[in-house]
């Protein structure tokens, strides 16, 4: 079954920017969906209508079978979102916000105060519980949101750049946490700019333009297409003159580090045995670039002229 | 999917937001009613002497609790809603499977509740000055509850409607306040010139009050049935239009 079905979505404003050009994409239900477009593209007023926070133009958008017109109230029931910015009641506590939340969909007292306790302790908030929510610190602020999102036990978690301005460590905590929400069944789609979240967390990814999508496909076929790596050698010698390889393209980086792209079919075993062959010592190497990053572009670029 | 559950999460939040700030919502009207009853009731009321035959302090003690009872439960609506949407977390609602009827009901509650609390804090003040034995007392809770409904639905209109902070004062400053000084709080519509009188009666307040008044000490200069369907028309006429105004998303969605 989809998680998410949209059909021939489109969406005009009222200043008569066509942000949405008549969109068609399925979710699978337990997929870790990757939407990713550049600033402008559509992403957030997809998000926004799937989320009713916007009116769509036309077409349609069923969450788990049900249609979000016909059955409203159920079709809701099944979407969780955690939107780009905070918006929460800033004088509330972490507590009030989460039961608040959870009375909205219907919830029960006490399965409100269980459901509650869990998503606080599994977000690692349980000790500020009772802090009013504006004096939380601006990680603690976005896992209140993934909290908030999840109390009411939604299928479909919608991450709008949950991680966008956080420091590296909270968004290494926060991966994990959504990878443990994902293990539990709950569908996630994550809008993201950090496109190496992207590759890292999720299984399937669609790439919208201009209000279309122009790419949707599982990760691991869309990154089999990247024809050419890029790598950073670390070199255990110092070396005045990039070495010159058939096939591969070597430039200096610094005296011990060199760039190098090598073309899939050419393998890093041959470039390793032609660096050997010349008595480079390579000491450690990584991804020049992130690959996703390398693609997207790639797509982004490939546009016909005439459709910016 | 039980409505009931949000609809009661709603009032809940509602009240716990006014009475954790109580020394904005409950504290100002005791004080300056308090004030009212002690320079218009007392030093200046004593002077005037009686109107259709109650003595100016009784008379004026309907038409100041009704007045606090508009003002407050059309504030608490406009600025809890206003505030909704300027934080954002109108968004909750909107996400939330609840229906437009119980997001406006849940509000409108909230400020019928806030309303008559302060209805109830100017009543206890206005003991302290004069006796009170209520005529009606069904008339006078049900004119109570009305009006407050109606000021309510009107305070959550006004905050769909509002792009800024200054829109929801402009309605309260500039219209509530002077229709209910001329809605004949402090003086008898019959103590007008024949042209004011008819000018007054297009004034809806003036039947609230005088409904109210009637309800509370047996005075009145209308008919309290048009109260009742003044009251209810407005009641039909402001629900049906936020409805739509939240059915259409106008002010809080794109």
């Amino acid at each position: 079954m989809n998680a998410l079905s949209l059909r021939n979505l489109t969406k005009i404003y009222n200043n008569g920017f066509e942000a949405l050009k008549g969109i068609d994409l399925d979710v699978e239900a337990g997929d870790f969906f990757a939407l990713l477009g550049p600033n402008g593209a559509g992403k957030s007023t997809a998000i926004g209508i799937i989320s009713s926070l916007v009116n769509a133009t036309s077409g349609s958008v069923s969450v788990f079978g049900h249609d979000l017109k016909r059955e409203r109230a159920k079709a809701k029931s099944c979407i969780g979102l955690v939107p780009q910015e905070v918006n929460f009641n800033q004088f509330d506590t972490v507590k009030s916000i989460l039961l608040n939340q959870a009375g909205y969909y219907g919830t029960p007292r006490k399965l409100a105060l269980q459901r509650t306790e869990y998503c606080l302790k599994q977000m690692d908030l349980w000790d500020k519980r009772d802090t009013i929510s504006r004096r939380l610190s601006g990680g603690m602020k976005r896992r209140v949101m993934i909290a908030r999102a999840l109390v009411h036990a939604p299928k479909l978690l919608i991450l709008d750049e949950p991680t966008a301005g956080v420091d590296i460590e909270i968004r290494r905590s926060m991966w994990q946490m959504m990878q443990e929400v994902n293990q539990q069944g709950t569908t996630i789609i994550l809008t993201t700019h950090y496109l190496e979240e992207a590759e890292s967390l999720c299984r399937t990814i669609a790439i919208i333009d201009d209000g279309r999508i122009i790419e949707h496909s599982d990760m691991s076929s869309l990154l089999a297409r990247l024809h050419i790596e890029h790598f950073v050698l670390d070199l255990a010698h110092p070396l005045t003159v990039a070495p010159t390889i058939d096939g591969c393209q070597i430039e200096r980086i610094t005296d011990k580090a060199l760039s190098v792209a090598v073309p899939k079919e050419y393998g890093l075993n041959k470039l390793f045995s032609e660096l050997s062959a010349r008595n480079i010592e390579v000491i450690s190497m990584k991804n020049k670039s992130n690959r996703l990053e390398q693609l997207f572009m790639d797509l982004i670029e490939s546009k016909p002229a005439g459709e910016q | 999917m039980n409505y009931s559950i949000a609809f009661r999460t709603l009032v809940i939040k509602e009240i716990f937001r006014f009475i954790r700030i109580w020394p904005q919502t409950l504290l100002p009207p005791a004080i300056t009613t308090a004030l009212y009853f002690l320079i218009f009731g007392k030093l200046i009321g004593d002077r005037i002497g009686t109107i259709s035959g109650a003595g100016y302090m009784d008379y004026i003690v309907p038409g100041i609790v009704l007045m606090s009872v508009i003002s407050h439960s059309y504030a608490n609506v406009v600025s809890s809603f206003y505030s909704t949407k300027f934080q954002r977390n109108i968004e909750e609602l909107l996400v939330a499977p609840i229906p437009n009827w119980v997001i406006l009901s849940g509000y409108v509650s909230g400020g019928i509740i806030r309303g008559l609390l302060v209805g109830v804090v100017v009543t206890l003040i206005s003991l302290l000055f004069t006796a009170i034995k209520v005529h009606h007392i069904g008339i006078t809770l049900s004119i109570a509850v009305l009006t407050a409904t109606v000021f309510s639905l009107a305070g959550f209109i006004n905050a769909i409607l509002a792009e800024s902070f200054d829109d929801i004062s402009i309605i309260p400053n500039f219209v509530l306040t002077p229709l209910s000084y001329l809605g004949g709080v402090f003086y008898s519509v019959d103590m007008l010139p024949g042209i004011w009188q008819t000018i007054s009666m297009g004034n809806p307040i003036l039947y609230m009050i005088n409904a109210f008044r009637y309800g509370l000490i047996g005075v009145t200069d209308i008919d309290i049935q048009m109260t009742f369907i003044i009251t209810g028309g407005f009641i039909v006429t402001l629900t049906l239009f936020s409805l739509y105004l939240l059915h259409k998303g106008i002010g809080i969605k794109n």
